[in-house]
């Protein structure tokens, strides 16, 4: 092997010391964390007003756009790659099921942190539990998100357990009963997400004077979700070239010799689902009759998104799997995901009350944006606090018998 | 918890699911008769007789005990820009221009006969009462705001700058005031009778009459009737005939555009337009498991016949090799001497462990990249 990788053990649990070298990475990170933290305080003490742009004609803006949409969306790689490794029985990608399951719990976790902000009474979010509003999309989204959260938190628990074995046996039953349950939190997990990734879109369909025609359809749950298989897709490999560069000292021989063929056979599957994505969209926008909207603004950036970002990342996808192109297919993957947040934006933002006058759109502040990236930081922080310490891009010595 | 413990809710929350859904059905879409609740109060608003005095937003200021403005209501000059309602002023005026005329409109709460918002709120917030009004209640409020969303007319307002107790604010049809027989603060307040309060299916009756009775005045539409599912508050226009031009046919009902109502609404209610998105759920959520157990099942048979498979290729390679080894053997016993035979056996034998084990290892070499 080329390198070492540090295992915690029973005497030195904690591996903390590389967040306390001087690097370019720690001080950006202190600096949007401690910035986030003065914002948050702000916000939690005067009011959403007195950070975010929103207002009366523009309730939802980056926080729900970007936070909640894309975030859930981007966390879709969880359901992905569990379906393709147990479900369709693809054990090659078995090293890629950790890394993809602890993106996904954090993903979905810090959804939930993130819209504490947007909600004027965060503390009474469980409400919706005591007063179901059983006919709103948004009662259906939090019920699933809620329990997916759940699911991943089960699932992603086993790579804790095993850390903290040695000090803690108990932890192995868990562990024990959590690798038999498997298939079902798997099956589980894939039909919520299933459910909550459509309804997503399913949001905005009571909105049809607001969201500009060539987004509204009543398909858009499926294209949401449609579109979550793509982005889960796209982010496993994203996810990868980025731990690649960053945190490569703690990949194991299993998981590097495996991940380029995860980012090969993704690629393939994406281009699919791509590719089948664009049809639909394209399929509805005739059906509907919006060809004459392709002449406006509002058609230019559909035809930006449809064609950059949707049928260029599924060309890209397709030549770099076939040519076994590991730059090409990042290249798509980062296309991809840019595009789903594209789509996320033009839903929420860009394309929503575009029949107002402009002085009445909105552009978020730069303290929702920095919100926004203070969340993403939060979120690699923790994940490279789990990789430094748990068993997630290498099998611990311990459990070689995982599968 | 065993395994069929666990089967048993997972299948209870599937069903309870599925009958909720079934039941919300039932009392948010289907087959209305309309008005939805009979009885039910509304108020007609002539845009033709309003001069837009303001009179009805200081009197909505005064029952409501809402802070007052910094400019007084009786400054007109509010009137040149368009304005919406804040969670300090429910109700304001608008001016619009039609055929070079000015034509005033009142904004507050429709009040929808099946409102968008208690369809979409998911803590309960919203009631259409039978006396007509739709009523908020925010002690429950998450302040999540989807209701602002789904409301087609951009009636809820929030208030974004209370951090400890911001709620969504909207017109109450001063529902107190009505139960204690009273107008509602706008309609007492109006002086020109713009605002005519009544029953709903009788304010239906009058506005019809006035446009039989007005020929050439009015728009011949109702709106609110039936937009949006229909609503408790509804607007009379006038009607200001294009210049006769190729397309004027289609222009029928401009006047309400220009007036700033969507016209594109429908006459259903919003909230049927996620029914189909939701009832779906139950399909999903019973299909889902088969449909991928299935898959499941798909693959995991696959391997286990590949498996097979595989073990009885390498078990005739094996019989094949030891077979053809055999008759080498006893062709060098029988030319070269028994001696020969066992150096050469010994030599395969040796020869095929050697390679069983470099194979065995191959699967662990091939590191980083």
């Amino acid at each position: 092997m080329a390198h070492n990788i540090v295992i915690p053990t029973r005497d030195k649990l904690f591996n903390l010391g590389e967040f306390f070298t001087l690097t370019k990475g720690n001080i950006l990170t202190a600096f949007i964390l401690v910035g986030g933290l003065i914002i948050t305080f702000i916000r939690f003490t005067q009011g959403i007003g007195s950070v975010a742009n929103l207002s009366d004609v523009q309730p939802w803006g980056m926080w729900i756009g970007f936070d909640l949409l894309c975030g859930v969306s981007l966390a879709a790689g969880g359901y992905f790659t569990t379906v393709a490794c147990y479900v369709m029985g693809m054990k090659h990608f078995h090293s890629a099921v950790r890394p993809a399951v602890t993106t996904a719990f954090l993903g979905y976790a810090f959804v939930v942190v993130a819209l504490l902000y947007d909600l004027g009474h965060w503390w009474r979010l469980p409400y919706m539990f005591f007063f179901p509003g059983t006919t709103s999309v948004l009662f259906e989204v939090g019920l699933c998100v809620a329990t997916y959260v759940t699911v991943l938190f089960v699932e992603f628990s086993v790579a804790p357990c095993e850390w903290l074995a040695e000090k803690f046996p108990f932890l192995i039953k868990w562990r024990a009963l959590v690798n038999r349950f498997t298939i079902i939190l798997t099956i589980f997990g894939v039909t919520l997400s299933t459910l909550h990734q459509s309804s997503l879109g399913s949001l905005f369909l009571i909105a049809p004077g607001k969201l500009h025609p060539l987004w509204y359809s009543p398909f858009i749950p499926m294209f949401f979700f449609v579109s979550s298989m793509a982005a889960g897709g796209s982010m496993v490999i994203f996810e990868g070239m980025l731990a690649h560069k960053g945190v490569h000292h703690y990949m194991d021989a299993t998981h590097l010799k495996e991940a380029d063929e995860v980012t090969f056979s993704f690629s393939k599957a994406v281009s699919f689902i791509l590719f089948a994505y664009f049809m639909i969209k394209f399929t509805d926008m005739l059906v509907q009759a919006n060809i004459p909207y392709l002449c406006s603004g509002y058609g230019a950036i559909w035809l930006l998104e449809m064609f950059g970002f949707i049928l260029l990342p599924a060309f890209l996808y397709a030549k770099g799997s076939r040519e076994r192109n590991l730059k090409l297919c990042r290249f798509a993957a980062v296309n991809t995901v840019l595009g789903i947040v594209f789509n996320r934006f033009n839903v929420s933002m860009i394309a929503y009350n575009y029949a107002l006058p402009s002085a009445e759109r909105y552009f978020p502040s730069i303290w929702e944006i920095w919100i926004s990236c203070f969340v993403v930081t939060m979120i690699v922080t923790a994940y490279r606090f789990i990789v430094y310490h748990m068993p997630v891009l290498y099998e611990h010595p311990h459990f070689k018998d995982a599968h | 918890m065993n395994r069929r413990r666990f089967l048993t809710i997972l299948g209870s929350a599937g069903l309870a699911s599925a009958l909720s859904t079934a039941k919300t059905a039932h009392a948010a879409g289907g087959t209305h008769t309309w008005p939805y609740h009979e009885n039910s109060y509304g108020v007609l608003h002539d845009t033709t007789r309003c001069i837009g005095c303001r009179r009805c937003e200081a009197g909505c200021n005064k029952v409501n005990n809402l802070p007052k403005p910094d400019k007084s209501f009786d400054d007109l000059s509010v009137l040149d820009k368009n304005r919406r309602m804040t969670p300090t002023s429910w109700t304001v005026v608008n001016k619009y221009e039609l055929n070079g005329k000015p034509v005033f409109r009142k904004l507050q709460c429709f009040h929808c006969n099946d409102p968008a918002c208690a369809s979409a709120c998911f803590a309960k917030c919203f009631q259409k009462q039978p006396d007509g009004s739709v009523a908020y209640d925010g002690s429950q409020c998450v302040g999540c705001r989807y209701c602002m969303v789904a409301c087609p007319f951009y009636v809820p307002s929030f208030e974004y700058d209370d951090a400890w107790d911001p709620l969504v604010v909207k017109c109450t049809f001063c529902e107190p005031r009505l139960k204690e027989g009273k107008l509602p603060g706008c309609v007492e307040a109006c002086p020109m009778d713009a605002l005519t309060f009544g029953r709903r299916s009788d304010l239906i009756k009058v506005a019809r009459a006035r446009i039989k009775n007005n020929p050439g005045k009015y728009v011949d539409y109702i709106y609110g009737e039936w937009d949006a599912g229909g609503t408790a508050w509804m607007v009379l226009a006038p009607s200001a005939p294009v210049a006769a031009s190729k397309d004027s046919h289609q222009a029928t009902g401009h006047e309400f555009a220009s007036l700033g109502l969507d016209t594109h609404l429908g006459n259903r209610p919003m909230g049927e337009l996620t029914g189909g998105a939701l009832g779906a759920v139950p399909m999903i959520v019973a299909f889902w498991p088969v449909l991928f157990g299935g898959a499941y099942a798909i693959a995991k048979r696959r391997e286990a016949m590949h498996k097979a498979e595989t073990e009885t290729i390498v078990k005739e390679a094996k019989e094949d090799m030891a077979a053809a080894m055999d008759a080498a053997v006893r062709k060098i016993a029988e030319t070269q001497g028994p001696g020969m035979a066992d150096t050469a056996r010994q030599a395969m034998a040796d020869a095929l462990k050697a390679r069983e084990n470099t194979c065995a290892n191959c699967g662990h070499h091939g590191e980083d990249k």
